[in-house]
């Protein structure tokens, strides 16, 4: 039984670190309507700038700003060199040029810093710590609370705060917030520096765990059923879906791994995620779409 | 002046249901074809055909596979390798069991294996729509991988879920040489083009065009929404499944499932937004801006950077370069390299004057 719980936690706890992943992707879908692939690239990029200062010799504090600032700077250029170009496109449209992006991103980042696999250190031990009976990884534990603090950060910009107001007329109505003065596409801006930031910590967490490495951008094809199954536009329901993907993901890995021969991690969370489609066609707390013809 | 319509009226109905209704276009295929058929094996060498001519033809194969999907039936599709894998494995397995059947039969019936997996993965977008059907196409490529990789049934027990081509016996004729191969891709080419143009002509391609612009109204008017969908995943898979075979049979000889991963799909659908959505012109020029493209810039940077370009980052500046064609041609010219061609047609047809 014992070993039942320590699995399910396990896995809530990884299912977190893809809830980090899939944070910045709604944060983005929601203020632009953009379907966001670089997302995964943007982490890639975020951790390799932030190890490469790291192992050059800078201070932790200040690689850390040095690398929040590229990341806005990033932002910026996307929204001034790709996304003004293509308001009133189609989404599938602005997908694929998320696509192009992402391949771009992952190239320059390496083009810049090289290719090799950096370790990345950052001071907590990988112990399990053991709790009354249960093991723990206390990596998993640290990094849960980071993504509590993280949302708990976002709720606050949300809620608080005039840029979160305008974030959130921008998600409601584009062209009402244009109307009544809310600059557009400095919102966009700001919105993708904040999945930027996102990106920058679960970089961060996934870079300790796994060394970055291009293999970082590819937790995109992770975080895509968890942001599947909560719904693109809540941020929320990407929390409960990286729950429910980690969980059942480490479950079915224990338990049905071992008769068909393992390997399953790949598929089983898009199969999941195309079940609780089939029941909620937009995911647990996405927006219903309601077409007029 | 030398696209003129003018004079140039069907008098039948047969005539006006013709694939190529203008004389030209007509002529300039007939030369094609004829061009493929004679002169270019004639001009080509080996290099050429197995390199370049091979990979060019399947993968433009591909791209109309996803093209009627995705250009056509507006259905998001992150799954084309899949299919293809799909295909090639049943067309290998099909060889390998059924001894004496003919080399193009196992083929028809490795895509037909494709389209019944199609369909398959097709099912859920009766139910969800959009961005969120990219689950299923992208469930069906990691599955597919995953088949192929741990079950080595597949692979007749081979190491790794090799395989290779069998002998390219086509009615007693040997095609293994690489002309011999490129007129086999050809062959099998040709007519899926053709026919696929019928398709688009037909009330099928109206109803599928009828969906990607809106299934809500395509609904309202009648059309049987879920069905055309169902039929353009299984016709598509069809298509991707004989275009896998291919690449299996004639281009590589060998293949094995990772062959067959998420960057071959993405190659596929660059090969459709590059070339054109919606088009069949649009995915030969797409499939030839990539076979080329890769060429074009090894080449270039041994002339040019070989001496301060360190090797591995060659691969990192095709990415750069492609991840910006990519987005320059959806900012410029979403409607691809198709819509060049267009463009070019408007002005012969005025030429010499200007309109």
């Amino acid at each position: 039984m014992s070993f039942l719980i320590e699995v399910l936690l396990g896995g809530l706890l990884a299912g977190v670190m893809y809830s980090l992943v899939a944070i910045g992707f709604v944060l983005i879908y929601k203020a632009s309507g953009v379907f966001n692939f670089a997302q995964g690239s943007m982490v890639l990029f975020a951790a390799l700038t932030f190890v490469s200062l790291l192992e050059r010799g800078v201070p932790f504090a200040l690689a850390l700003a040095i690398t929040l600032l590229a990341m806005l700077v990033l932002a910026l250029l996307i929204e001034r060199l790709v996304l003004q170009h293509l308001v009133n496109r189609p989404p599938i449209t602005l997908f694929m040029a998320t696509l192009g992006l992402s391949y771009i991103i992952e190239g320059g980042a390496q083009v810049l810093w090289g290719s090799q696999v950096h370790g990345l250190e950052l001071g907590i031990d990988d112990v399990p710590l053991e709790v009354g009976p249960l093991l723990l990884s206390q990596f998993d534990l640290f990094a849960a609370a980071t993504a509590g603090v993280l949302v708990a950060l976002l709720s606050l910009l949300f809620s608080r705060t005039r840029i979160g107001l305008s974030l959130r007329a921008v998600a409601d109505d584009p062209l009402a917030a244009l109307a009544v003065g809310v600059r557009l596409r400095r919102m966009w801006a700001i919105v993708w520096a904040v999945a930027g930031f996102v990106g920058l910590v679960a970089g961060l967490l996934w870079g300790a765990r796994l060394g970055v490495q291009f293999s970082l951008s590819l937790i995109v094809l992770k975080a895509l059923p968890v942001l599947i199954i909560g719904g693109f536009t809540s941020i929320g329901g990407a929390i409960v879906g990286g729950l429910l993907i980690g969980a059942s993901e480490k479950l079915a890995e224990v338990y049905i791994g071992p008769l068909v021969g393992g390997g399953i991690e790949n598929w089983f969370p898009y199969v999941l995620a195309l079940g609780f489609l089939l029941v909620r066609p937009a995911g647990l707390f996405g927006e219903r779409a309601i077409e007029r013809v | 002046m030398f696209y003129l319509e003018s004079g140039q009226f069907s008098t039948a109905y047969r005539q006006d249901r013709r694939l190529f209704r203008l004389r030209q276009e007509r002529l300039a295929l007939w030369l094609t074809v004829l061009a493929a058929y004679t002169v270019v094996p004639w001009l080509g060498n080996d290099y050429w055909f197995s390199a370049i001519l091979i990979p060019f033809l399947v993968l433009s194969l591909a791209g109309l596979g996803l093209n009627l999907l995705t250009g056509y039936a507006g259905q998001l599709s992150l799954g084309s390798a899949a299919f293809m894998a799909v295909g090639a494995f049943a067309t290998y397995n099909l060889l390998l069991r059924l001894p004496g059947l003919p080399l193009l039969a196992g083929i028809g019936l490795g895509g037909l294996v494709a389209a019944a997996v199609g369909v398959l993965v097709g099912l859920p977008s009766g139910r969800i729509k959009g961005f969120y059907l990219l689950v299923s196409t992208l469930a069906a490529q990691f599955f597919v991988q995953w088949v192929l990789t741990k079950f080595s049934w597949f692979s007749n027990d081979s190491a790794s879920g090799v395989i290779t081509a069998p002998p390219l016996l086509l009615a007693g004729q040997d095609f293994s040489s690489p002309l011999g191969r490129y007129l086999l891709t050809l062959s099998v080419v040709l007519p899926l083009v053709l026919l696929a143009r019928n398709l688009l002509h037909s009330e099928l391609g109206r109803y599928w065009m009828a969906v990607r612009d809106m299934d809500t109204a395509a609904a309202v008017i009648g059309i049987p929404v879920f069905k055309a969908k169902l039929l353009a995943f299984a016709i598509s898979s069809f298509i991707l499944g004989v275009a896998g075979a291919l690449w299996a049979f004639t281009y590589l000889g060998t293949v094995e499932p990772h062959g067959f991963d998420l960057n071959r799909s993405f190659q596929v659908l660059f090969i459709i937004i590059i070339g054109g959505m919606g088009s069949i012109l649009g995915n030969f020029l797409g499939a030839a801006f990539i076979v080329l493209l890769p060429v074009a810039l090894s080449v270039l940077s041994g002339v040019y950077f070989a001496d301060w370009l360190p090797s591995g980052q060659l691969e990192n500046l095709q990415k750069i370069i492609f991840g910006a064609l990519i987005i320059v041609f959806l900012i410029k010219e979403p409607d691809g390299l198709a819509r060049l061609w267009q463009q070019a047609r408007a002005r012969l047809r005025v030429w010499p004057l200007r309109y």
